[in-house]
């Protein structure tokens, strides 16, 4: 007897819901077993970090304040791997747009009117986002330019340029580090506790990247460049264009998430904007399986994690990359379980006269 | 004229010095994407390994267990990968990813829990025993080429690994069959070869290799346990893998312009430039972009191709 995996005619949807749930669990238990090994108790810290997050109003507009740059990078991300391009530079992209947002607010446009910084630095923010990943989506559309390490390696220039600027150039006087404050007019109005308006960008966002999915010609063609290269090129589609066009607004989300960090939450460029929003994006996008109503709520489960290991941090002295861990430790079950989404598993009994080695690449069980 | 050779004696001995967790990692990375497995779990697993390498060191004073320990790290670390895209046939990229981002986090939990009592069970900032320079006495005088000969054992290991890694690649049964099961799976398969066991032996010789490299940062290389003690190397050598089109013996080259920006930047820092340490500290990560730019087109230029050609593709025998 052997266990045997056999294509599905049709992509299990089933499949598509259990998995990431399943994931999450093997998750918790896995970081359950990591937190009794180094001496903690994993239920009262599971408890305290489900409490710190959902336990108070102020802990809730934490998870909101956090939600909202995850969301804006992880959709850019959707963006760009519904096409199978693996930009993974949102971090940067949102460090560069915080960058610009902030040049905008204290800089660059003092002579114009007030009311005109906060739009400005918005656009300023998603052009500087933008720029940092059209550059290797022109690299990649023109030589073909392996696009993980460009994207990846801008984050690291991104992060170290802008530390440049809130330790030297921009540093505000009798700081230590951080620029001056921008100006009130450029604020994002606020929500409630610390929760600003970015939140309900980003909402609209997801919501009108769902829709182009779904009902353009645009979202159509992405898909088709994503699952078949070859496909796309012969029902005439410009790879390259869309490769450069898909990226500019791919970035241009990350960009908007930093320059929303700066206007809505910081009011200054500072430390602790790029902190890694842009990789959990990564996580965020495959676990909603690039549905940008998914991401909503995914996003939304790993800013509660973030700031639960924040708050364990603080009441607990346990490592707030307790979080970190855990949300490391989810794409490792998902990617085992995807495969159930377009195989299933089949018993096969050698002696009712099927061939033992058809639908090979068993399991051996 | 001495002053000249003294100078660039000692870049290249740091050089050296900042290249040894590159090759380690590129030869390692190397053997895996010959048998068509792309893993860019590489920085996870390095980090993980360089906290576990010094855990080991410090609690146990043994550097040899802390080498073991390391190379274990990084082949467990591998075996998941080798799993997520063999067995379950999962994306590359992501899985490899997901091992970067996984590892990334445990890394940075160890080193915050993996201490003793006395430093907040941190391991930041504890001293620890580590790999000290030996001079070869002799040898390490001769001007420049001495350089050679002021290492780490860890990097005189590589004059052995280096020449064996490629002579068992290109010159042995072993190494034409993982070439062949990274360029064809089908006729490796045809020809009776196991793709599937070669691809999880060489993953895993490969994240041992990485972990090696990892060890080598916190044992040696920068002593010690620092929250991003890669600093990206572990992306480096995934772009050095392209560099040395997947050769081992050009491996060194990368490794010594990589470990040569290094030691500038060293050099530069220390006679007190004006320029802003910022954007020194950005020169490795943009060479790494000019140098995969200029790769990718001097192999279209001269139509060659230096990736094997099944690298990245999952072997599904049933769907030839």
């Amino acid at each position: 007897m052997k266990l045997v995996l056999r294509k599905r005619e049709n992509i299990s949807r089933r499949a598509a819901v259990l998995v990431p749930m399943i994931s999450f669990v093997v998750a918790l238990l896995f970081g359950a077993i990591l937190l009794a090994v180094s001496g903690a108790n994993p239920w009262v810290t599971y408890a305290a970090m489900f409490g710190g997050a959902f336990g108070s109003l102020y802990g809730l507009s934490e998870v909101l304040v956090k939600t909202t740059p995850l969301l804006l990078t992880a959709l850019g991300v959707t963006l760009a791997f519904k096409m199978r391009f693996w930009n993974i530079g949102a971090e940067g992209q949102l460090t560069m747009g915080a960058v610009a947002a902030t040049g905008v607010a204290l800089y660059w446009a003092r002579d114009l009117p007030g009311w005109t910084l906060l739009p400005l630095a918005i656009v300023a923010g998603c052009l500087a986002g933008a720029l940092w990943a059209g550059g290797p989506a022109i690299l990649k559309a023109t030589l073909n330019v392996d696009e993980t390490l460009t994207t990846l390696m801008l984050n690291y220039v991104a992060v170290l340029y802008s530390e440049h600027l809130y330790y030297v150039a921009w540093r505000a006087e009798g700081y230590n580090s951080g620029t001056e404050r921008i100006p009130q007019v450029a604020w994002l109005p606020r929500l409630f506790g610390r929760a600003h308006a970015g939140l309900l960008i980003g909402l609209a966002l997801a919501v009108v990247l769902w829709l182009v999915f779904r009902y353009t010609r645009w979202g159509f063609e992405l898909k088709i460049i994503g699952s078949s290269p070859t496909a796309a090129r012969y029902l005439g589609i410009n790879i390259g264009r869309h490769i450069v066009m898909t990226l500019l607004i791919s970035g241009a989300l990350s960009g908007l998430a930093g320059a929303s960090e700066v206007l809505g939450l910081a009011h200054r460029l500072q430390q602790g904007i790029s902190v890694g929003y842009g990789y959990t994006a990564i996580i965020i996008a495959w676990m909603a399986q690039l549905n940008p109503l998914g991401v909503v709520f995914v996003a939304f489960v790993m800013a509660a994690l973030l700031v639960g290991g924040d708050q364990i941090q603080m009441k607990m002295r346990l490592p707030a990359s307790v979080g970190l861990v855990l949300q490391g430790m989810l794409l490792i079950p998902l990617l085992a379980g995807s495969i159930f989404r377009e195989y299933a598993l089949e018993v096969v009994k050698p002696s009712h006269g099927l061939d033992p080695d058809e639908g090979e690449a068993a399991i051996h069980g | 004229m001495v002053e000249i050779l003294v100078f660039l004696g000692s870049i290249l001995t740091i050089t050296l010095r900042a290249g040894t967790s590159l090759i380690y990692g590129t030869i390692g990375e190397i053997y895996t994407e010959r048998t068509g497995i792309l893993n860019l779990g590489v920085e996870g697993m390095m980090l993980c390994s360089a906290v576990v390498a010094f855990a080991v060191a410090y609690y146990s004073e043994n550097l040899w267990l802390a080498l073991l320990a390391a190379g274990l790290t990084g082949g467990t670390l591998a075996l998941i990968h080798a799993f997520l895209t063999v067995t379950m046939r999962a994306n590359q990229v992501v899985s490899g990813l997901s091992i970067t981002l996984f590892g990334t986090g445990l890394a940075s939990f160890l080193g915050e829990r993996l201490g003793p009592e006395s430093n907040n069970r941190s391991l930041v900032g504890l001293i620890g025993p580590r790999f000290h320079p030996l001079e070869l006495p002799g040898m390490s005088s001769i001007p420049l080429v001495g350089a050679l000969f002021r290492q780490d054992i860890l990097t005189y290991a590589l004059f052995v690994l280096v020449p064996l890694a490629w002579a068992y690649l290109y010159r042995t049964r072993n190494g034409l069959n993982l070439r062949a099961v990274g360029e064809d799976p089908q006729t490796a398969d045809a020809m009776g070869i196991n793709v599937i066991r070669i691809r999880y032996l060489y993953t895993l010789l490969g994240g041992v290799l990485v972990g090696l490299g990892g060890a080598h940062l916190s044992l040696a290389y920068a002593p010690g346990w620092a929250e991003n003690i890669t600093g990206g190397r572990g992306w480096i050598v995934i772009a050095l893998v392209i560099f040395a089109m997947w050769n081992p013996l050009r491996a060194v080259f990368g490794a010594i312009l990589f470990g040569g920006i290094n030691a500038v930047q060293f050099r530069l820092q220390a006679s007190g430039t004006t320029i802003p340490s910022a954007y020194l500290n950005m020169l490795p990560y943009l060479a790494t972009i000019v140098v995969l730019v200029i790769m990718t087109w001097w192999e279209a230029l001269s139509h060659r191709v230096g990736a094997p050609a099944a690298l990245g593709r999952p072997y599904m025998r049933e769907e030839k």
